[in-house]
């Protein structure tokens, strides 16, 4: 192999990638950020799975975006910028809105203690009340109410 | 222990009622822009009439955008007349008022246009991009952008006669710098 050759494989390798990255932008990549967007014209309905023209709209301006060599996260970033944290149909778990991602958690986290504390305290009371002994006095009523009820 | 347990059920309600309560007297729709306080996105658009028009052409002076739909029945149809009012008192006073038709058909925008004689710059938005620029999610939407082009206020709904004075007669009073 010639240098010019080795020199034209060398570059035609450095070329690929780039042209992989101007290649048409992957449906799957738009979906999932689309998914991710609330539609602003729906109610409680993604970007992704929205029929409506704006949610259309909305996915061309991401295939756009990405298209135009932005991440995924520029893109989600460029919506947050554009309509605030109210699109995102996940808030980010960063800041306050850690508190919606952990307070769940803690919540069940505290009422499993609280349900062992309840449990635990329960079988230690059982334990203590024993029923009271049965004597001779008992046992013959018992007995009578017993043949009582027979009869 | 058994004493302030029996306390803390009654008290557990307490924090979900205040949760309801600011939740119900929230208005789901009112969504604060981020926009506010903002540079304008730029647009370059083409009216109905074949004109150009874009942000980057009125620096300098007020621009009042809205965001609008023939579809939009009542808002968009009780203010029409109310924007056409505020252009007619405004245009000659350094204050441009520009509608954007989106989510339409070009028909049935014309015929909209026609109904109420409008006589300021509208254009369409067919790919929706200025709307997502501004963070708009339904009409009408309108945006009052100051001479130095950032958007100091969004109203959401219909606008009247009042809010277009006010908004603008605000903006207009600011040192032209």
């Amino acid at each position: 192999m010639t240098r010019r050759w080795r020199i034209a494989a060398l570059a035609a390798l450095l070329w690929w990638p780039a042209a992989a990255l101007a290649a048409p932008v992957n449906e799957e990549t738009v979906q999932a950020i689309a998914s991710g967007l609330r539609c602003v014209v729906c109610q409680n309905l993604s970007v992704g799975d929205s029929p409506s023209e704006t949610a259309n709209q909305m996915r061309a301006i991401i295939r756009e975006r990405l298209a135009a060599g932005d991440t995924p996260e520029q893109v989600t970033a460029y919506f947050v910028d554009k309509y605030g944290e109210w699109i995102l149909l996940a808030p980010t778990r960063r800041g306050f809105n850690l508190l919606v991602w952990i307070a769940p958690f803690a919540g069940l986290g505290a009422g499993a203690i609280i349900v062992v504390l309840v449990l635990r305290r329960w079988r230690r009371r059982g334990a203590r009340t024993a029923p009271p002994p049965v004597d001779e006095a008992m046992r013959s009523r018992i007995a009578r109410e017993m043949a009582d009820s027979d009869r | 222990m058994r004493r302030p347990l029996r306390w803390a059920i009654p008290l557990a309600v307490v924090p979900v009622l205040v949760l309801l309560a600011y939740g119900f007297k929230t208005d789901p729709h009112a969504i604060p822009s981020p926009l506010v306080g903002k540079p304008a996105a730029a647009f370059e658009l083409k009216t109905f009439d074949g004109s150009p028009v874009s942000l980057a052409s009125l620096r300098g002076q007020v621009v009042v955008v809205n965001f609008w739909a023939s579809w939009c029945y009542p808002a968009c149809y009780e203010e029409a007349p109310a924007l056409e009012r505020g252009w007619k008192r405004y245009q000659d006073r350094g204050v441009t008022m520009v509608g954007v038709n989106i989510q339409d058909k070009e028909e049935l925008a014309r015929k909209f246009l026609g109904q109420f004689a409008h006589t300021f710059p509208n254009a369409p938005d067919p790919a929706g991009r200025v709307s997502v620029d501004y963070g708009v999610y339904g009409v009408p939407e309108t945006f009052f952008i100051d001479r130095r082009g950032r958007i100091r206020a969004k109203h959401v709904g219909a606008v009247t006669d009042e809010i277009l004075r006010k908004e603008i007669d605000r903006l207009l009073a600011e040192p032209v710098s």
